[in-house]
């Protein structure tokens, strides 16, 4: 019995989480996928017409404007947030006095809500109240900072409320990466008289490569499924100028009452997922059959 | 075991709920009113509907202008057990009705005569395929353009008749520095100015067959261009700070004398009485250049349910909603007016009047047209459509043709 107990008692364990697994996430991601290729308006209906939503979708503008906007946002947040999460690592490496607190300091923008994050943002760079305003209070009357209410220039807003809230934790992976380097090749350089910068150019940098891998993973997904910092801080507008793919989706499921368009605007979502994990998950679990 | 003696209770308890003689009236209504005076306007078909000996369930879902309450409609109805009544309006109705889920209540509307108390095109939303299954609660009236008085008198501008006369107007107070025109830019108020400008310019029959009909020729044609221009001209009349701004922040720079015109349906009205202002000296109130009346009516869509109790409840739910004081009261509350015609309408303002003398008389010219940046005229893939364009073209520098060409093909595309 014991032994029984014994072999089965892990599979036992996990396979309520298992099974709740399986049909929350991969059965309601088979469901989506048979609803997009139906004709679902106000409720899901289940004959299936083809691929008649996907034309739809790719027809519209307001999905181009979204996945044009999903393309600069991510790229932008992506590589500022990386950019300067590890500038601020490093600076911190450097054995200073109050590393803790200000490390808590850098970190907190995490614990916020992105809601909290964007109303924030929305107050500042509102060009009646934030920062163009206490400029030209300041004296200079020319001054203009109105990228909020600028169709062409919102969706940069967001990159900047969503960087301020991402690099600290960016900051955090990266310490601890640079706390991960062996201590002893870094002694052996400085004894050959290398200096600092080539130290971390040739030698803690690109030991981190793993680190860099998964801040890109986290980030790359935050910035797909991004939809409650752009709701705060712009609701989509100016016009449908900051719309991303959450908040299209979102639009087409509950106010329009177009579910076909919807499903078939989450699949596109999930392929845009999948083209970034899915490498990511091949050289890993490449790596680890090696 | 226990499935054997839950079977056995449900059926003592529905036996003992058949055989009393009278049974209890019970409803359960979803709605979203739940700001202040419209919590207050409900409180009073809640009071009438116990005073009748019923027994009322109240489920409040706030958030999202009823985006939330629709959420909760869905998972109710696919759940197979659907509230009494909910607060639904204009095509949402038939298309609910579509998915043969909605209830007829013409035993009421016909003994209580609807067909007369109606004006025809209001009473055509509360009808699915011949038999009535909602009830109308009030008429907001869409088209109207507030204005403050003294920054009127001022600068010697009269309430502007056409679109023209309101051009020049914004124009004067914008050289004397005054906002012309106190808008947010959110997607549906763009879209309420849109609507009032279509039916200036091209008249009610236009305004049929542009946003009603979507017929191709129309929404391509000249005059919807001339729309566009004139949506060019207004995004000049509107102040830097505009996008995101909520409509009754917008009200607030008419009564503080920071903007001339508002251009927003009549629950801006609320937000001026609330300040203290009195309609006709402190602030105007007037039809949107042009002929014609949009309106945007409330409505409760009765859904199918099941057992006595429930039928008797929604019945009564029905009389009351139509009845004259509950018209009367809800409305004072919210700024609106009764959808029922021969409502005594002495405590009401005159803004109130003057719609309801407007809608009378539209109604027999045939110009009482459904608002479709309110939900009434089309459903919500095609009214979505139409919006992304205009709102689209407002916050950028489309020309007028190349939004009338995204308009046609986005119509195409949403059907």
């Amino acid at each position: 019995m014991t032994v029984w107990l014994e072999r089965h008692l892990p599979k036992m364990v996990l396979a309520p989480s298992f099974i709740a697994i399986l049909i929350f996430v991969y059965g309601f991601i088979a469901w989506t996928a048979w609803v997009s290729l139906t004709r679902s308006r106000l409720l899901p209906r289940y004959d299936i017409e083809g691929l008649i939503q996907y034309e739809r979708l790719f027809a519209a503008p307001r999905w181009d404007t979204a996945m044009n906007n999903l393309f600069i946002f991510g790229t932008l947040f992506i590589l500022i947030s990386m950019a300067l999460g590890l500038l601020l690592a490093i600076l911190l490496d450097q054995k200073i006095r109050t590393e803790g607190a200000i490390r808590t300091i850098y970190l907190y923008p995490m614990a916020l809500s992105m809601i909290v994050t964007g109303t924030a943002w929305k107050w500042m760079l509102n060009p009646g109240l934030g920062v163009e305003a206490m400029v030209r209070r300041w004296g200079f009357e020319d001054f203009t900072f109105d990228w909020l209410v600028n169709p062409d220039m919102a969706i940069y807003t967001v990159v900047i409320a969503g960087v301020w809230q991402s690099s600290g934790f960016v900051m955090a992976l990266f310490l601890a990466g640079l706390r991960s380097v062996d201590e002893e090749i870094i002694k052996a350089a400085q004894v050959d008289g290398i200096p600092t910068f080539r130290i971390y150019t040739a030698i803690i940098i690109p030991s981190m490569a793993p680190i860099f891998l998964s801040a890109f993973i986290v980030l790359s997904h935050l910035a797909i499924k991004s939809f409650d910092l752009v709701i705060a801080l712009t609701g989509g507008g100016p016009g449908n100028a900051t719309d991303l793919p959450a908040t299209y989706m979102y639009a087409m499921a509950f106010s329009r009452g177009d579910i076909g368009q919807a499903a078939s605007s989450a699949m596109v979502m999930m392929a845009v997922v999948f083209a970034i994990v899915v490498p990511y998950l091949y050289s890993e679990l490449r790596a680890k059959n090696d | 075991m226990i499935k054997k003696s839950v079977l056995a209770v449900t059926t003592a308890l529905s036996l003992t709920a058949t055989n009393a003689v009278f049974a209890t009236p019970e409803v359960e209504v979803l709605h979203w009113w739940t700001s202040g005076g419209e919590a207050k306007s409900v409180g009073v078909l809640k009071d009438e509907f116990a005073s009748r000996g019923g027994e009322w369930t109240d489920m409040p879902v706030a958030g999202g202008g009823g985006d939330a309450a629709m959420t909760a409609l869905r998972a109710r109805v696919l759940s197979g057990n659907a509230p009494t009544a909910v607060q639904l309006k204009g095509p949402a109705i038939q298309e609910w009705y579509e998915e043969g889920v909605l209830s007829d209540i013409s035993a009421v509307a016909e003994k209580e005569n609807w067909d007369d108390l109606l004006p025809e095109s209001i009473a055509s939303h509360m009808k699915c395929e011949g038999t009535w299954c909602a009830a109308p609660v009030n008429v907001h009236r869409v088209d109207w353009i507030w204005a403050n008085a003294a920054v009127l008198a001022e600068h010697d501008i009269e309430m502007p008749t056409t679109w023209a006369e309101f051009n020049l107007a914004a124009e004067k107070l914008q050289a004397a520095g005054v906002t012309p025109l106190a808008h947010g830019g959110q997607a549906w108020q763009d879209a309420t100015v849109f609507e009032t400008v279509v039916l200036g310019l091209g008249g009610p029959e236009f305004f049929q067959q542009a946003l009603v009909d979507l017929d191709e020729a129309a929404l391509t044609s000249d005059t919807m261009v001339q729309v566009f221009d004139q949506m060019r001209i207004m995004r000049g009349f509107v102040d830097d700070n505009f996008p995101g701004r909520d409509w009754n922040l917008a009200t607030a720079m008419v009564i503080n004398g920071e903007a001339g015109f508002q251009i927003m349906g009549d629950w801006a009205k609320g937000e001026f009485l609330a300040a203290g202002k009195t309609p006709g000296t402190d602030f105007l109130c007037a039809s949107t250049p042009g002929d014609g009346f949009l309106y945007n009516v409330d409505s409760f869509a009765m859904f199918d349910v099941r057992g006595s109790d429930k039928e008797e409840g929604q019945m009564l739910l029905a009389e009351l909603i139509m009845g004259q004081n509950f018209q009367k009261v809800f409305n004072l509350n919210k700024g609106s007016i009764p959808a029922r015609t021969d409502v005594a309408l002495d405590d009401f303002d005159s803004c109130a009047l003057t719609s309801s003398n407007e809608m009378a008389a539209s109604a027999e010219g045939g110009s009482l047209l459904p608002s479709y940046a309110h939900g009434m005229a089309l459903r919500g893939a095609q009214s979505g459509a139409i919006t992304d364009v205009v709102t689209a073209h407002f916050n950028s520098d489309m020309s007028s043709q190349d939004a009338v060409q995204m308009l046609a093909t986005a119509v195409k595309n949403s059907m």
